[in-house]
């Protein structure tokens, strides 16, 4: 009963709450800039407008582009089922779970990245251009911070690795090994998702997007499933930061339920923070702060060799 | 049931193909599908028997005298040479079979029955290869193998890119038997018999084994390309026809990689420095050769560059098994073989697929030039679909096959850290190379299938049933390794117990097979019933023109180009690359028109092997006069060094004796 519970809690959440941390991270940014700001539950409204809305589809696509965001969806949802959201097993874990993890993430990134070639639009293009650069230096910041966990857990499933036995005293080595990774992974989620200081996802020129050009050409449904899948990615990489850095404990199940959910609005409002405070990178320093993730979280691995 | 002498069958029908292909007009079809047919139904014995051995069958050898005098040729069929059987027959048969249609006897009248002959001896001479239990018949399979492709890389000696590509290949190629022949020679002074046994412990010191195994990863390493070995590769690879790169890259490499398994099973010593070199020596290769491959324009150039790559991957898990057996780690040993040799079918598979569909574009639109190409996906949708499927295997993503091998080699470094932690980084750098190869298949895919088509691709056409049909069998054997790897363990297992010796812990207790099977259908299910759903919500869609910021006349030469997509990642990748361009001038108030040009030329054959040929060609200036070209002055240079080892073996004395 309890893993029924369990499973049914993660799933309802993964499947309901990605789109309120948008949400959060706009109000963030509208009490900065001293405005009211859209309604919280305003992209619930949205995504449910988009769904109801007609297609356009341009003439020079094929069916990848058509394929693109529900293979975005089904990849994202399916990652997010092997990140514990609380401080019980995630509905499907195993051996080797993480590099799983890493290249579904990898597969629908694979397929919005074609997806903006098959439009023939130069924009997009330069959107591909730049997400691609950026993925390559992000996969590996992101194994580093993989191999930190995996050599202080010494095991093989992210399960396992991200839920309580596995932690470490605070004020040992470890543990700051664990705040460069954290740092690390911050970064990281931050060029996945596509947010301030890699991308702004506000901006109206389409020369400075990334990830909104690359799914200019979408619209309705398809456009629905684009934030829907953006969405998602931002919480699981929330949730896998908070497990970093929260020493959950499964005895107390709801108590840290309820500080797993209060962690991700607190992510949300910091990276409403960041964008509020910092301006945008230079394209061309982005790969140096990304190298940094991957230098941080090599230096957490060098610590507890 | 004598499996040897099937595959021994299989090996006699590919070595007959050619010439049966022979007796054929130079410009009619009918003895073309004649020679494929003698081609397939050896591929179908010889695969039957290395199956049959495979899934546990004992091992068979057979002995038989030779013509030459004094010599037995020594066959056997073991798990491993029955492992890397399966590549060259199945591939073999396939691109034979693609071949009918790629390279029709009536369009190529003068190349075609030359193109089948030595394909027919490549794929005999890998076959024997595998099988040959004693240096001098596996140095004959071997150039048997080296010279065929020579003949088949300048299949098309009208074009000076070809006759130069496979010029260096022949100097490459003989550099590396030149070593081989060392090795031998050196192992027949050690065992006293050219017999290919394993070494007793014991015999011989570590430093002179070591020397083995470098000769034999030199040698070997040539032909597999690692870096920076590799410099011959690009460029053969490219010219050759398609079906031939196909195999080339797919199994002619991977001899190389069974060079070095074999030369290993004979050798007793493991110090760890072995398996470290080769680890290293993958992960550089893997690195260097996505890299360069990111440079590339020319399809076939850019495929070439991945096969680089991906020996990489194969080599990081040989070296990491070295390591194990150093370390006494069986799971290292298991988990890094089985990655090494699941990985040599899964590239051989998805490498030729992706040769194989860049060989129906080029069919159809008449160039490898990627700049040129665009919106081909609408004209050859059979093509486009299968080389999407190969760009997601070699990228390594799941479901497919190329994620299976490279889980389990990602499961080897991360088993490191128990015990040499320092290993492991490599594993970042192999993720690393998987975030490079999706660029660069994004780049590949996008720019070629999508898009609006830039110069030629207006006339494209799909390709007929001859090529998409080997291709289809390709990508099903792709899906069906990367959705039910579970098929495929206990060969592994089998191969990796007979090569290492050791008992070692079973591969299925330590990767998640049934998982991959569950969430691989999952994710295929999941996807089909959203494009069900899909359909119904898009049924009211309207087509229109791609949103180009309010311009309305854009055209092709707009849109982002390889060059382009590229470009931003190579600048940030830059010392590593050093792309030449060339200078930009702009001047006046109203300048004319200007171009810019860049390229990323092969470091290693223009910064190291060029300067070095172009000195030892200055230095030997003074033999060339030995070279004449006449067959004559070459059977007397033979004689007469016949003679002189005659008079080096025979005691003068005895000389002396006998004339007077």
């Amino acid at each position: 009963m309890k893993t029924v519970i369990a499973i049914g809690f993660q799933v309802v959440l993964l499947a309901l709450l990605p789109p309120l941390l948008l949400g959060i991270i706009n109000k963030t940014k509208a009490w900065f800039a001293g405005r009211r700001g859209p309604p919280l539950l305003q992209v619930y409204y949205d995504l449910l407008r988009l769904m109801k809305k007609n297609v356009v589809i341009s003439s020079t696509t094929t069916w990848v582009f058509l394929a693109a965001p529900l293979v975005g969806v089904i990849s994202v949802v399916l990652a997010g089922l092997m990140v514990p959201l609380g401080p019980t097993v995630a509905p499907v874990h195993f051996t080797g779970d993480l590099i799983m993890f890493a290249y579904l993430l990898a597969l629908g990134r694979f397929f919005t990245t074609l997806a903006a070639l098959d439009t023939g639009s130069s924009f997009e293009g330069m959107g591909v251009a730049r997400e691609l650069t950026f993925a390559c230096f992000s996969e590996p910041a992101l194994f580093l911070a993989l191999l930190v966990l995996v050599k202080l857990s010494g095991v093989l499933s992210l399960s396992a690795m991200l839920l309580p036995e596995s932690h470490v005293r605070i004020g040992s080595t470890a543990s700051a090994a664990l705040v460069l990774v954290a740092v690390s992974l911050f970064v990281v989620l931050l060029a996945e998702t596509s947010r301030i200081p890699v991308d702004d996802p506000n901006t109206h020129l389409e020369l400075t997007m990334i990830h909104e050009v690359m799914v200019l050409d979408n619209s309705g449904p398809l456009l629905g499933a684009q934030i829907y899948a953006s969405a998602v990615k931002l919480m699981i990489l929330a949730a896998f930061l908070l497990h970093v850095m929260l020493p959950l404990d499964p005895a107390l199940v709801w108590r840290d339920r309820g500080i797993m959910l209060i962690g991700l609005v607190a992510v949300a409002g910091i990276i409403g923070s960041v964008e509020s405070l910092m301006a945008r990178l230079q394209l061309r320093f982005v790969p140096t702060l990304l190298v940094a993730a991957c230098l941080l979280s090599g230096f957490g691995f060098l610590l507890i060799l | 049931m004598n499996w040897l002498a099937l595959v021994f069958i299989g090996v006699i029908a590919f070595a007959l193909s050619g010439p049966a292909g022979m007796l054929g007009s130079r410009s009619g079809n009918g003895w073309q599908w004649v020679s494929a047919g003698i081609a397939v139904g050896g591929g179908v014995c010889g695969l039957v028997a290395a199956c049959a051995v495979l899934f546990g069958y004992p091992a068979e050898t057979l002995s038989f005298a030779a013509a030459a005098p004094a010599m037995t040729v020594n066959l056997r069929i073991g798990p491993l040479s029955a492992f890397f059987l399966i590549p060259i027959f199945t591939i073999g048969s396939l691109s034979s079979v693609y071949g009918l249609g790629y390279w029709q006897q009536s369009r190529h009248p003068r190349t075609g029955r030359k193109l089948r002959l030595w394909y027919g001896v490549l794929i005999a001479g890998m076959a024997m290869l595998t099988l040959c239990q004693n240096s001098i018949d596996f140095l004959v399979a071997w150039e048997m193998m080296a010279i065929s492709t020579f003949f088949l890389i300048v299949t098309e000696d009208q074009k000076p890119a070809a006759r130069q590509a496979a010029w260096v290949y022949l100097v490459a190629t003989h550099l590396g038997t030149l070593l081989l022949l060392a090795l031998f020679a050196i192992l027949r002074v050690i065992s006293g018999s050219f017999l290919l046994r394993p070494l007793p412990p014991g015999q011989v010191g570590i430093g002179l084994q070591t020397v083995i195994f470098l000769l034999a990863t030199v040698g070997f390493g040539l032909k597999a390309g690692i870096v920076p070995l590799h410099f011959w590769l690009p460029e053969a690879h490219a010219n050759a026809p398609s079906h031939v790169s196909a195999t080339l890259s797919g199994v002619a490499l991977k001899m190389g990689i069974f060079g070095i398994l074999r030369v290993l099973t004979l050798l007793p010593a493991r110090p760890p420095a072995w398996g470290i070199l080769l680890l290293s020596l993958g992960a550089a290769s893997a690195f260097l050769g996505v890299l360069w491959a990111m440079a590339q324009h020319d399809l076939k150039r850019l495929l070439a560059y991945h096969s680089v790559e991906n020996i990489g991957i194969i080599l990081m898990g040989l070296g990491l098994a070295l390591l194990g057996e150093a370390e006494h780690q069986p799971v290292w040993i298991i988990l890094g073989m089985a990655g090494c040799l699941l990985h040599v079918w899964n590239h051989g598979l998805f490498k030729s697929l992706l040769f194989l569909s860049a060989g129906s574009v080029i069919h159809g639109a008449g160039t490898r030039d990627i700049n040129c190409l665009g919106g081909l996906a609408k004209s050859m949708k059979i093509t486009a679909a299968f080389f999407l499927l190969g760009s997601l295997a070699i990228c390594g993503l799941p479901p497919l096959n190329g994620f299976v091998s490279e889980l389990f080699i990602y499961l080897g470094l991360f088993h490191t850290m128990a015990k040499l932690p320092i290993l492991s980084l490599t594993a970042a750098v192999l993720a690393m190379v998987g975030a490079l190869a999706a660029a660069c298949f994004t780049k590949a895919y996008g720019v070629v299938f999508l898009g609006t088509a830039r110069r030629v691709s207006h006339r494209a056409h799909e390709s007929g049933p001859t090529l998409w049909i080997p291709m289809g069998i390709l990508a099903a054997a792709c899906v069906l390794i990367g959705v039910a790897p579970g098929l495929v363990l206990t060969p592994l297992q089998h191969v990796t117990a007979a090569w290492s010796g050791q008992t070692l812990p079973a591969l299925g207790s330590l990767v998640p097979a049934g998982m991959i099977s569950i969430l691989g259908a999952g994710l295929i299910a999941a996807i089909g019933l959203g494009v069900a759903l899909q359909r119904y919500a898009l049924r009211r869609s309207r087509i229109d023109s791609t949103w180009a910021c309010g311009y309305i006349a854009p055209s092709s030469r707009m849109q982002y180009t390889a060059s382009s997509l590229a470009q931003m990642l190579l600048t940030a990748l830059g010392p590593l690359l050093r792309p030449r361009r060339d200078k930009l001038q702009i001047s006046g108030l109203f300048a004319g028109p200007s171009q810019l040009h860049t390229q990323v030329s092969d470091p290693v054959l223009k910064d190291a092997v060029e300067p070095v040929w172009r000195r030892l060609r200055f230095m030997l200036a003074g033999g060339q006069g030995f070279q004449k070209g006449s067959i004559q002055n070459y059977i007397f240079y033979m004689l007469l060094i016949l003679l002189a080892l005659l008079a080096f073996t025979l005691p003068l004395t005895m000389l002396w004796k006998l004339l007077f």
